[in-house]
């Protein structure tokens, strides 16, 4: 039962008439799972149905043995947008003291969070006085408050400097290790290397799953980049 | 079901956007001081004029700034959680639907408490403004109407894409109830129809409320248009909480 967090049977979601994603399976346990792909291929239409605020046409998904959006799974989720939420004119602090509340958790949880994104020394500043990547930062520490049981990061490493990445790959790793499942997504294909396992996905439908090793060896591939072109290739021949 | 209010929430959203309108220097500003530079023109307009004529206008205004400020306001405010996507943030928490609706509320409703304070006594002790009832209770339509103008506005964020078109609800909800309000012609003396129509404005309430607290020391009638007033403003909430969708396409 408790083997993965999340179970997806049958997943369709069908927007502006057309299959963004159809008839998806998936299962989902520990560790870091990554989901790449290119821009528009339903990464984030995805993330949207474990959180539970995607309105799905059909199909069931299941997350930490409750079905997604039920009200007993939204202190056990941590979801990070791909564009920044958090309030433009607040600080980093101000903002992340907020939504501690609404989740009811303390101070403590809010300046573990801040440490945890490397913001401590922003923690007093305006959030619309930062740069693009500590937005994102702030954004990633309110998704990290209160050790989640899942997390469901959208993009989280987008735009920031390498030795940045590092770190919050690490730190996913660490959440991971305490036991939180976390499941993130990119298109930046040097990033699958960090992920204990890899979905590649393409328009909507899964193409590849297995651990990076495992992906590259069964293309003979160098790399995901080129892994995810032989798959393709492979599929339109 | 988590549509149940939970104080903790509540406060934190209410408190939340309190710190904003902190920063928003600007605003927070206009909020306070609009009203009052109108009232003020107001009777400057019609200081030499022969008559009573800020005593019958004046009470009238004091129930359309509050209203109108806030519809404004809350109208924008709530689109921008809306894109921002902090309210899909939100709503992906221990959230109720109620809990944000009544933050924003009593956020609103504390700033139009002293928007209100602000401009009824400039007007009763400067401007020499006759109140024949108790200043409290006209300051209580105020809030009231505030309120109320809050929720419209909460409503109506959910049918705008844009705060282009937020704005726009501004002529459409508030200018026909501030026409037909009883402000340019009184209510009774209005066309059948158009009576009618004003019959079911929640603004209409908010400025008989206030002409009847002006003139009468009677509490009677703005108690009951207080009741009506409540009553809008509970529907214009319930019909927003509607709209607060978890899900979305």
């Amino acid at each position: 039962m408790m083997n993965n967090s999340v179970e997806i049977t049958g997943l369709t979601v069908v927007r502006g008439g057309r299959p963004v994603l159809d008839g998806l399976d998936l299962a989902i346990g520990g560790g870091v799972t990554g989901l790449l792909g290119p821009s528009g291929c339903g990464k984030t239409t995805l993330m949207r149905c474990l959180v539970g605020v995607q309105r799905v046409t059909s199909g069931r998904v299941n997350v930490l043995g409750q079905e997604a959006g039920s009200a007993r799974l939204r202190d056990r989720i941590g979801y990070h947008t791909q564009a920044a939420s958090v309030y433009d004119d607040l600080t980093v602090k101000e903002n992340l003291m907020f939504f501690a509340r609404v989740r009811g958790l303390g101070r403590t949880a809010v300046d573990r969070a801040v440490a945890a994104v490397d913001l401590d020394r922003h923690a007093g500043q305006v959030v619309r006085s930062l740069s693009g990547g500590e937005r994102s930062r702030a954004s990633l520490a309110v998704a990290l408050l209160g050790d989640p049981d899942l997390l469901v990061l959208d993009e989280p490493t987008v735009g920031l400097d390498p030795v940045l990445r590092q770190e919050l790959w690490q730190l996913f790793h660490r959440l991971a290790d305490a036991g939180s499942a976390v499941f993130v997504s990119s298109h930046v294909m040097d990033e699958a290397e960090r992920c204990d396992r890899l979905l590649l996905m393409r328009e909507g439908v899964l193409i590849a799953d297995g651990t990076p090793d495992e992906i590259r060896a069964s293309t003979g591939s160098s790399d995901i980049e080129q892994a995810f072109l032989a798959i393709v290739g492979g599929e339109a021949a | 079901m988590s549509t149940l209010v939970s104080p903790r929430v509540t406060l934190a959203v209410a408190a939340r956007v309190l710190a904003q309108l902190r920063r928003d220097r600007r605003t927070l500003v206009m909020l306070l001081a609009l009203p009052t530079l109108l009232m003020s023109l107001l009777w400057w307009i019609y200081k030499d004029s022969p008559g009573v004529v800020f005593d019958s206008i004046g009470p009238s205004l004091l129930a359309l700034f509050p209203f109108f400020i806030m519809f404004l306001v809350t109208s924008v405010t709530t689109l921008r959680e809306r894109s921002s996507g902090t309210l899909e943030r939100l709503l992906s928490m221990p959230m109720g639907k109620l809990d944000f609706l009544f933050g924003y509320a009593l956020a609103f409703g504390l700033m139009a408490a002293a928007q209100s304070a602000i401009a009824v006594g400039v007007s009763v002790v400067w401007l020499g403004l006759d109140v024949t009832g108790p200043v409290w209770l006209l300051l209580l339509v105020a809030v009231a109407d505030a309120v109320l103008g809050s929720a419209l506005g909460l409503f109506v964020s959910a049918f705008a894409q844009t705060e282009f078109q937020a704005v726009q609800f501004m002529p459409a909800v508030v200018v026909p109830q501030m026409l037909l309000c009883g402000l340019l012609v009184p209510r009774d003396r209005l066309p059948g129809v158009l009576e009618a129509i004003s019959d079911v404005l929640p603004l209409s309430y908010a400025v008989d409320a206030m002409q009847s607290l002006v003139k009468t020391a009677s509490t009677g009638e703005a108690w009951a248009d207080v009741g009506v007033i409540a009553g809008f403003t509970a529907a214009a909430l319930a019909l927003g909480a509607v709209t607060l969708r978890r899900r979305t396409p």
